[in-house]
């Protein structure tokens, strides 16, 4: 299994430090384990070699500064490279000057397309939109009741016409959305292999009946090197004007969507995060970089963080991490604005390396959100006096705390030993902050609170 | 620096050197078919060993050589007996499990193999296992209307161990002899959802006695190296007997299967081609392989 392509360009370039310049054999090794991130993150073959080319060139020769290790210059040019060919950030969506916009979403079977449909209206209700879905699925057997079950439960209505031929359920769909002054309409298509003439056919004519201002293809993270033959195909049939990366929430690494962009041009407008009908985003190409490379999304966890956590609350938390009298009340507290950030499996993804850890079934990492619920209990019990000073807690405090929690002495125990290991990384950390002591390898916060 | 010597001498001798440019295309042909890198490594070193014995004297024996070294990989991974049939049970009843991620065509290849198991002249019972995709079920009732067998259901939000046991009454009761499970798509990464499917096979075994005869992993031909990801965890929480390759009609190759079997040993027993009925068909290594490198 490949490692974080990070660690692997430092052992490459391990041997280089102190040299003046990049030379061509060095650049040479750093390109074949950019290559092979690529090739196992799924990008095409094809891109891969032309974009290993253009690194290259822009590697070769480049003076190693002080500031930065070769490694990291090599890998500062390849995510440059990454995040152009990912495309700018946050591409709107193209709203008609004349209402309803119309929204298609296409794809091949399975990517997901009725679930972001959902996913979409959604988003554009909170919004204050007025969406439409439309039902133009009608070979799958149950696409329709799907639709109009998770319509219901978004509170959009769904136009569905049985299995008359979509072209038409699409044209009367537009109508009914004039009527019923809806000034979107989502038309959530059948799923199609792109070597199907007949469906492509059908497609293009749904296309252009309903001329979409949204011509969007569904495509599915885990997609291989298959993902240009197909998204070439629908750009020809219908031409494209946004991708929606879906089940992003899983550990593959997303590589396909490196290939679509580089066949059809068209930006990736959202991503969609798991079954939940509100796990839609906006496409961040820096991060997506970060995640094809194998080096995490950490840009996505500081937001998240920055979103729970308050500025105020950061500054204290910050002086008392200095300070080294980081406390249960803090733990608690701190706690709490993890449980915030949304579940743990998907926070975890998002921390460099752990990527690479959960896939053995994830079974050594799952964070179980029901023992967090026992270790809050644990502090909940305990006296404000216990929890500024954790070493009062004696052997008859500690049975209080147990049967006051429900837990068990051994809990309290553990509780403390853990929380004792958290105030002494976190003191390292502050340590790191400020430059003296560099990350452990394997870093895992997480798991000490386990 | 002197084994690579001693191989090219070898091959002067015996067989011949591999033209290289050859080899590059091959390995670009697996790479694209999404082989892993690692397993086409180890697919080219067999040829270059095949070529040091003189297996592979002309582009065409080379080519020949290639693919046989594919195909033993493929049925390696089979019984010992390098049968991918379905198995069933010695006797009573058979249980078969498919499982996989989301949109891979769990429920469209349960439909199909039930008509063609009760071709076959068995007595197919499906259960909807899926209690959590909107309309999952009513998917499967369909495709139970289709290939005339009884679907056993609860209401969305059930848990699928508990459709799972009544599933396996039924089929007691009204004699049936097969028990085809469909789940919910689940993403590998999910510690909560693997533990259900671990649930379910437990409620199997306790039922019948014996774990399902088969565990099936549904791979979508598109997908890329993710699919090893797959096989390796779904196979800690429900241990998995082979592969069903589905949506093989279209111009991914599905290779990542190759993958599989060459890392874990598990065999691909189906193949999808479409979303007709009768587009089932058992797994041809050879034919397999044939489209691999056309």
């Amino acid at each position: 299994m490949l490692s974080n392509l990070s660690q692997k360009l430092s052992q490459t370039f391990a041997k280089l430090r102190g040299k003046g310049r990049v030379s061509e054999a060095d650049v040479d090794a750093a390109m074949r384990e950019v290559r092979l991130a690529l090739l196992e993150a799924d990008v095409n073959f094809k891109i891969v070699k032309e974009f290993v080319a253009k690194v290259r060139e822009r590697a070769v020769g480049v003076e190693v500064l002080e500031s930065l290790s070769p490694d990291q210059q090599v890998i500062a040019i390849v995510r440059d490279e990454l995040q152009q060919l990912l495309g700018g950030s946050r591409h709107r969506l193209n709203w008609s000057s004349q209402p309803p916009t119309v929204i298609l979403l296409a794809g091949l079977q399975g990517t997901g397309k009725t679930t972001t449909c959902a996913k979409l209206a959604g988003l554009l209700k909170r919004e204050g939109k007025k969406p439409l879905l439309v039902a133009c699925d009608i070979y799958r057997p149950g696409a329709i009741l799907q639709l109009q079950t998770v319509g219901e439960q978004i509170g959009a209505p769904v136009f569905e016409m049985g299995t008359a031929p979509p072209p038409q359920i699409a044209r009367e769909a537009l109508k009914y959305a004039r009527e019923h002054a809806h000034d979107v309409v989502i038309l959530d298509t059948a799923g199609r292999l792109h070597v199907d003439e007949a469906m492509m056919a059908e497609v293009r004519q749904v296309h252009d009946v309903a001329k979409p201002d949204e011509v969007l293809l569904a495509l599915d993270a885990m997609t291989g090197q298959d993902a240009v033959n197909a998204a070439q195909a629908f750009h020809d049939t219908i031409p494209l004007t946004g991708v929606i990366l879906t089940k992003l929430d899983g550990d593959a690494r997303g590589g396909a969507i490196l290939s679509v962009r580089a066949v059809t041009g068209v930006p990736v407008k959202f991503v969609g995060l798991g079954e939940k009908l509100d796990a839609i985003e906006p496409f961040f190409p820096d991060r997506m970089a970060g995640r094809i490379l194998g080096m995490g999304d950490v840009l996505s966890l500081i937001e998240k963080a920055e979103h729970a956590f308050t500025e105020k609350q950061a500054v204290h938390m910050e002086a008392k991490l200095r300070e080294g009298n980081f406390d249960l009340e803090d733990f608690l507290s701190q706690l709490q604005e993890v449980r915030k950030m949304g579940p743990l499996e998907n926070i975890l993804g998002m921390i460099p390396g752990m990527n690479k850890m959960v896939p053995q079934g994830g079974a050594g990492l799952s964070v179980d959100e029901k023992h967090l619920g026992r270790v809050e209990a644990i502090i909940r019990s305990m006296t404000p006096k216990e929890r500024r000073d954790p070493e009062l807690i004696n052997g008859s405090r500690k049975r209080r705390i147990a049967a006051g929690s429900g837990t068990s002495v051994q809990d309290v125990n553990r509780l403390l030993g853990q929380f004792r290991d958290m105030r002494k990384m976190l003191r390292q950390m502050s340590a790191m902050a400020s430059g003296k002591v560099r990350m452990p390898r394997g870093f895992n916060p997480m798991a000490r609170m386990r | 620096m002197l084994k690579g010597l001693f191989r090219n001498l070898g091959a002067a001798i015996t067989g011949r050197k591999l033209d290289e440019a050859l080899l590059e295309e091959w390995e670009e042909q697996l790479v694209m078919g999404d082989v892993s890198l690692n397993t086409t490594e180890y697919l080219l070193n067999q040829l270059r060993e095949a070529a040091r014995k003189g297996d592979a004297a002309s582009d065409e024996d080379a080519r020949h050589s290639l693919q046989s070294i594919v195909v033993d990989v493929l049925d390696g991974a089979g019984d010992s007996d390098g049968q991918t049939a379905l198995r069933f049970a010695p006797e009573g009843l058979t249980v078969w499990l498919f499982v996989g991620v989301n949109g891979v065509g769990k429920t469209t290849t349960i439909g199909k193999l039930a008509r063609r198991m009760a071709r076959e002249g068995h007595r197919p019972l499906l259960v909807a296992g899926d209690t959590f995709r909107a309309a999952a079920t009513e998917q499967l009732q369909e495709w139970g209307r289709r290939a005339d067998c009884p679907v056993i259901a609860q209401q969305q939000g059930a848990d699928p161990a508990a459709v799972v046991y009544d599933g396996i009454a039924a089929a007691k009761s009204r004699g049936r002899d097969l028990v085809m499970i469909d789940t919910a798509g689940r993403l590998h990464t999910k510690s909560n959802l693997m533990n259900e499917l671990a649930k379910i096979a437990r409620v199997v075994e306790r039922e019948t006695g014996r774990p399902p005869e088969e565990t099936l992993l549904v791979i979508d031909a598109s997908t890329g190296q993710n699919g090893l990801t797959q096989a390796r965890s779904f196979t800690g929480s429900a241990p998995l007997s082979g592969l069903i390759l589905t949506k093989w009609d279209g111009t991914a190759k599905g290779g990542i299967v190759l993958t599989i079997a060459h890392e874990t040993g598990l065999p691909v027993k189906l193949l999808g081609v479409g979303e007709t009925l009768d587009d089932i068909c058992d797994f041809d290594a050879k034919e397999w392989t044939q489209t691999m490198f056309s």
